[in-house]
């Protein structure tokens, strides 16, 4: 018996997508999975980290608490989105704001909300903005330093 | 010489591809025919395993396999990095909360995870060791079968070892001023971003395992003992983790996942949960009772020191853990009498195991925090009443070791007049400060190959994991400025034990010194080999040839590295190969199995504000002076400290792993264990990098990256105290801690 699958459309990255997707499965693992986007980071499974942030229909979510199904029609952006476009990539790597990098494809799909909101945002709402977003390895300090160099970057 | 690319803050090699989602970490692997497993644990601590009922498992559609312990091989292989003890699967009863029992084969992870839930296992509660003092009490049951450590003295106790150390005698001096206390810190988790995932494929006569291990070589050891396969049989593919710390350091359930994949012919992969991955590795918890003599100008006349380590039910690494960092439970100073008394205790928990710091935290609460006190006490300023114990360089630190290697009295003076010792403060703010020292890697082998490439660009393979670190920025830049190749045309290679040869560890703050100076030494191969082509192919003597800025200079001409492959090999080209490597001496009869190749040094200053009415602590400002040797990379420098120093706000203010009275860890998870958030921490860190190029590594180097979690906590309490004149002696400050406090 093949197991139930229901049909979605998914535009991501401006790429549109027909998928069967199960019932059970969260729009994490169809990105990561049935789209092979792996940039797109898991670590706790249950909203509580930030790492699988995407922008859905312009809206930072953690991807791990919608359901694919849920996002049937919305326009979804992952960090293979802004690869090579946003001035929050290289502001990121210029800053010293990586280390490992697990948690910097979700920081930076939050930072770009904040962005979105704030084109000239103050410390604290970078800080509200990113404290849904856990980092182990480093202070937190120099990706609040990238946010807000990458706000005067898109100034230019 | 001036120097092109060593000392400059260069961006992190992989930096663009970590932050454009192309780096492909282990999670992000699949292998084709892949199978998946998901392991069954008990929510509960010690239980014994009555019966395991597999039927209704066994119906989920794309259920392939169970295995438990009775479908292991008997005895069940065990493995471990120093003691093999840690069972593949609990045989006859699970020894700590969440051990598996099970491991369920299935063709996709729904069906893996659907089967995994239905696996029931009928069981009984036994009594658990969970505490210090019940690990402590003879009448407690014995976590080890005493039969698996039969030679042993402690094997009929939960005393894992116990360790001695010291010099002179504490008892035959009079001291003048003496303080006496016991503190404690608790366990904590690792919480690297990145979960644990594995894969395991079979090959024709052995085994491949996919794991972001810190030690590839270790695993490759572990895992062809425990399945009796040669070493060559074994090869460990190792992504750059995300995020280690230490946790990903040892073997978690790579030799099961090996041996299930032998079984069933295929690869599997296994994929562990977050709240799984805290369950697997955590630091040890421990209490230290200290006695600190002084006299009453303040110089140190004894440590007498007793530390017990909580380790889980394993052995794992905790015995290099507890040694290597009571060996230096004098803190940075020089002491005239010394003892030191350091034990493990098993316990009934998770496998406590490397953690950044190495054991050293736990100790340096309890030693940093002592001379505050007796700084308080003795009416003697606590820098002061540092700078008169701090060796001068060259002085003794330890008996019979490294003496001390850096001018330390500038990490504390530089800390102090940053952080502005001693200028008033407003009411309930306050300043602490505290020195940490780190022992580094002792006897240690790597080795690298560079290879020169017909066009002039370079390989490097070393089997260092870049974690986060900036291993590859930092061999990159050694590379580019020894050879006079621009940092874009080096690659590192790592990872893979079938192609980068023998590393012991990526741990101990040693790649830089100990890697970094295989590759300076493979780069000098490498030189002394173009100036014999260029000998031989124009019958010159060697002094009459000369490798200069990524030429050689022969017969009057210039050539560069690319002409003299062309001239030397012909149209067909070679390749220039250079070999490097290092090690520690092994000296059988040392304490550690060999000298201490440098000492990590650091100063923490901190500011602080206390509120009265909830005990709530802000921390408004932190300096770290760390004693670098050379910063080849002053960036990445700067941000192990400021990381190294932000995770150990988190131990110092919040984190604990809680458990229940059945050994259950109650906070699994990011949100019930937390760590600090980007609203948690000072944006006024400041991190300054003593640069006298005293260090054994690749231009006067030493390592870092670890001394910023060492000394955090000592500062901060002392700040504490200074603000609201309360002594914490316990971790974390929460502020309830505090809050009780102040209220007497």
């Amino acid at each position: 018996m093949k197991k139930k699958t229901l049909p979605i459309t998914l535009t991501v990255n401006g790429i549109r997508h027909t998928l069967q997707v199960a019932p059970n499965h969260t729009l994490l693992k169809v990105l990561r999975e049935q789209l092979e986007l792996t940039g797109t980071k898991e670590c706790c499974g249950a909203g509580e980290c930030g790492a699988c942030t995407v922008l859905l229909d312009g809206r930072a979510v953690n991807s791990c608490l919608v359901l694919a199904v849920e996002a049937d029609g919305c326009q979804v952006v992952t960090i293979e989105g802004l690869a090579g476009t946003d001035p929050l990539i290289d502001s990121f790597v210029e800053k010293g704001a990586i280390q490992c990098g697990f948690c910097t494809p979700g920081m930076i799909l939050s930072a770009k909300y904040v962005l979105m909101q704030h084109p000239h945002p103050t410390l604290e709402q970078v800080q509200k903005g990113l404290e849904g977003n856990l980092c182990r390895c480093g202070g937190y300090r120099r990706i609040a330093e990238a946010v807000l160099a990458a706000a005067e970057e898109g100034d230019e | 010489m001036s120097l092109q690319w060593i000392g400059k803050p260069i961006n992190r090699v992989g930096g663009v591809e970590r932050a454009t989602g192309a780096q492909k970490y282990i999670g992000d692997l699949r292998l084709d025919n892949m199978l998946h497993a998901r392991l069954v644990r008990l929510d509960i601590g010690r239980a014994r395993i009555d019966r395991i009922d597999t039927r209704a498992a066994r119906r989920v559609k794309g259920v392939r396999a169970i295995f438990s312990a009775g479908d292991l091989p008997v005895p069940m292989p065990r493995f471990g990095p120093s003691a093999a003890d840690q069972p593949l699967l609990a045989v006859g009863e699970t020894k700590f909360h969440g051990e598996p029992v099970a491991i369920v084969v299935a063709d996709d992870e729904d069906a893996a995870e659907e089967a995994a839930a239905l696996v029931k296992v009928k069981y009984t509660e036994l009594p658990g060791v969970y505490t210090i003092d019940a690990a402590l009490d003879p009448a407690s049951a014995l976590v080890q079968d005493p039969a698996l450590r039969s030679a042993n003295q402690y094997a009929r106790s939960n005393i894992m070892k116990e360790w001695h150390f010291g010099w002179g005698n504490v008892n035959q001096v009079v001291p003048q001023q003496v303080v006496e206390n016991t503190y404690t810190f608790p366990m904590i988790s690792h919480f690297a971003i990145e979960p644990f995932t594995f894969l395991a494929a079979p090959l024709k006569d052995g085994v491949e395992v996919y794991s972001a291990i810190q030690h590839p070589f270790g695993l490759q050891r572990i895992i062809a003992k425990a399945l009796s396969l040669p070493v060559a049989k074994v090869r460990i593919i190792a992504p750059d983790p995300g995020g280690g710390f230490g946790g990903k350091g040892y073997p978690k359930h790579e030799p099961l996942l090996a041996w299930t994949a032998m079984q069933m012919g295929r690869p599997v992969r296994l994929a562990l949960s977050l709240e799984e991955s805290f369950q697997v590795a955590r630091r040890a918890a421990c209490q230290v009772h200290v006695r600190t003599g002084f006299t009453t100008e303040g110089y140190l006349l004894f440590q007498d020191l007793e530390a017990n380590f909580l380790v889980g039910a394993y052995t794992d690494i905790t015995e290099r853990v507890i040694s290597k960092s009571s060996y230096i439970a004098t803190g940075a100073y020089s002491i005239p009498n010394v003892r030191i008394v350091a034990r493990g205790l098993f316990s009934h928990t998770a496998p406590s195991t490397a953690f950044r710091g190495f054991g050293v935290p736990q100790l340096n609460w309890a030693i940093e925090s002592q001379m505050n006190e007796a700084a308080r006490l003795l009416g003697i300023d606590a820098v002061e009443l540092r700078r008169r114990n701090i060796p001068k360089k060259d002085e003794v630190i330890v008996l019979n070791d490294t003496p001390a290697d850096g001018n330390w009295v500038e990490s504390l003076d530089k800390t102090a007049k940053a952080i502005h010792w001693g200028a008033p403060l407003p009411p309930n703010n306050g300043r602490g400060i505290a020195m940490g020292i780190k022992p580094s890697a002792t006897t240690a082998n790597s080795n690298t190959f560079v290879r020169l490439l017909h066009d002039g660009s370079a390989l490097v393979f070393s089997g260092t994991s870049d974690m986060g670190q900036g291993a590859r920025t930092i061999f990159s830049q050694i590379v580019s400025e020894q050879l006079s190749i621009p940092l874009e045309k080096v690659t590192i290679y790592s990872g893979d034990t079938a192609q980068v040869p023998f590393d012991v560890s990526t741990s101990a703050s040693r790649s830089t010194v100990f890697m970094g100076n295989a590759v300076l030494k493979a780069c000098a191969d490498i030189r002394s080999k173009l100036v014999n082509m260029a000998c031989e192919h124009f019958g010159m003597p060697p002094e009459q040839v000369k490798v200069d800025g990524g030429c050689v200079c022969v017969a009057g001409m210039r050539l560069s590295f690319a002409d003299l492959i062309r001239e030397y090999y012909g149209p067909t080209r070679g390749e220039v190969l250079g070999y490097g490597e290092t090690r520690g001496k092994y000296i059988p009869s040392h304490p550690l199995g060999g000298k201490v190749s440098f000492w990590e040094v650091i100063a923490v200053g901190v500011e602080v504000e206390v509120d009265t009415a909830t005990g709530y602590v802000t921390v408004k400002k932190i300096v770290n002076s760390s004693d670098v040797g050379k910063a080849l990379n002053p960036k990445q420098v700067e941000t192990q400290d400021e990381g190294a120093t932000v995770m150990g706000l988190g131990h110092t203010f919040m984190e604990h792993l809680i458990l229940d009275s059945h050994g259950r860890i109650l906070n699994l998870g990011a949100l019930d264990y937390r760590i600090p958030t980007i609203q948690d921490i000072p944006f006024d860190i400041e991190s300054y990098l003593i640069e006298n190029q005293d260090g054994p590594g690749p231009y006067g180097s030493k390592g870092v990256s670890e001394s910023g979690v060492i000394a955090i906590s000592p500062a901060i309490s002392a700040a504490v105290y200074e603000a609201c004149g309360v002594a914490i002696r316990d971790l974390p400050l929460t502020p309830e801690r505090v809050w009780r406090a102040l209220q007497g």
